[in-house]
């Protein structure tokens, strides 16, 4: 800012210029700026080109935008704008089936994998198989308290008192599975899964068993 | 002149209407927001326009900065003028852009046009035409706004930034300065030397007849 000049050079004005066109300058500078442009023309000049340029490239019609701009705008305002009203009757339309889906989903996914883990696994025990090509219709005996069926007379009937003899179909219907030591000719293919070190060990066992029952 | 897309005529009615819309907006219509910034569109692009100096780039970041005033309009306080704060989004995410776009080999060249030095280095005019008055009425050809637009082009960015934010976005010195992070002196100085520089540059096209079909009195030319 220049101050309590009564005379102004040129290079003085020119640099108050701007300010002087913006009003922002204080009234002593003004009054004396006034004085030089009234004697000075091409300090004049500068000032009536400055003041053209502010005016001109301050006319709102300076501001051009590419064709289409405002309907891209309102395109791209829309977009954000639809998915916060309309999206949420739409999540809720998808969330009332959603819902029942994904329990159902659950439910099969757990029999599922319930269903894997139980019978994913071979039959370990030689008791627990269900036997293979029994003839429906062979004379078989249970007794309460077990859930074998053996061929009559077997020594491995636990409860003779109770015992009861039916075909094999029924006994296989009622629950009952073959006895390892008197039907193990049906067992052994059923358990094709095992493995062969599994079944001599079992056969071992078995044998052991017997023996020792049988030293009883 | 009625122009689309800008501020309405009576002031005051402007004005209420766009505080009820920003209540409105705030309150969670957005659905008006496209309303309320409306009249500022050609201002924003121009902003981002004057930073960026591509047109797709302007637009885009245009885009955003309307976004991101939506997303905060809640933020907005009836303390500052709405387009200032539009404007100011806008100078935020084109600059924001600029940075991250680096562009910094072109402003380095910028930079190193019209450094420091140049800037402390006082602009002498260099035509004393005798200018008068320009009329308005120019500004309806487009090859003047053409040419104006051209003018400005040619200028390095920090004084075209200064320049269409303080005339032609009407922010005060102190909100360009705020808006461009620089201080109040700085935008000073380079107004003066953006306004004295295009000045001279209008000065030179005039001479070669850029007004030579405008309804002037024969013989009669306005500078």
């Amino acid at each position: 800012m220049v101050e309590n000049q009564k005379m102004l050079n040129c290079e003085q004005v020119w640099r108050e210029t701007s300010s002087y066109v913006d009003g922002d300058v204080d009234a002593a500078l003004r009054s004396t700026m006034d004085e030089h442009f009234r004697t000075c023309q091409k300090c004049a000049s500068v000032l009536a080109g400055t003041r053209n340029v502010v005016q001109l490239y301050g006319d709102e019609r300076m501001l051009e935008v590419p064709a289409g701009f405002s309907q891209r705008l309102e395109k791209r305002l829309g977009k954000r704008l639809t998915p916060k009203t309309s999206g949420a009757s739409r999540w809720s339309s998808w969330s009332a089936w959603l819902v029942p889906v994904a329990a159902l989903a659950l439910i099969v996914g757990g029999l599922k994998l319930a269903n894997t883990l139980s019978f994913k696994h071979p039959v370990k025990s030689i008791l627990a198989a269900p036997g293979h090509d029994i003839p429906p219709d062979l004379v078989v005996v249970v007794s309460a308290g077990s859930k074998l069926f053996h061929v009559p007379g077997c020594p491995f009937i636990h409860d003779k008192a109770t015992e009861r003899t039916l075909t094999a179909k029924e006994a296989i219907q009622d629950g009952y599975v073959p006895c390892s030591r008197c039907l193990r000719q049906y067992l052994k293919t059923g358990l094709t899964e095992h493995s062969g070190a599994e079944v001599a060990s079992e056969e071992a066992e078995e044998q052991h068993e017997l023996l020792s029952t049988a030293g009883h | 002149m009625s122009i689309p897309g800008t501020v309405l005529n009576n002031p005051e009615q402007t004005g209420a209407r766009e505080r009820d819309l920003i209540s409105e907006v705030q309150r969670g219509q957005h659905e008006l927001f496209y309303e309320l910034v409306r009249p500022y569109e050609r201002r924003v692009f121009a902003a981002a326009l004057a930073i960026l100096r591509n047109e797709q780039d302007a637009e885009d970041a245009a885009q955003e900065a309307m976004l991101k005033a939506l997303a905060n309009i809640r933020q907005f306080r009836s303390e500052a003028r709405f387009s200032t704060w539009l404007i100011q989004i806008t100078v935020n995410e084109a600059l924001m852009r600029r940075r991250r776009e680096r562009t910094v080999a072109m402003e380095g060249l910028d930079g190193h046009r019209s450094g420091r030095g140049e800037e402390e280095h006082e602009y002498a005019p260099r035509d004393f035409a005798d200018w008068r008055e320009i009329p308005s009425e120019a500004l309806e050809r487009k090859e003047v706004r053409m040419k104006l637009a051209q003018a400005l082009g040619t200028l390095d960015r920090k004084y075209r930034e200064v320049f269409v934010l303080r005339d032609m976005e009407h922010l005060n010195i102190q909100e360009t300065a705020e808006a461009l992070g620089i201080t109040v002196a700085s935008v000073k100085t380079r107004l003066l030397r953006a306004r004295l520089m295009l000045r001279d540059l209008l000065a030179a096209g005039w001479k070669q007849g850029w007004f030579s079909r405008l309804p002037f009195e024969k013989g009669n030319k306005p500078w």
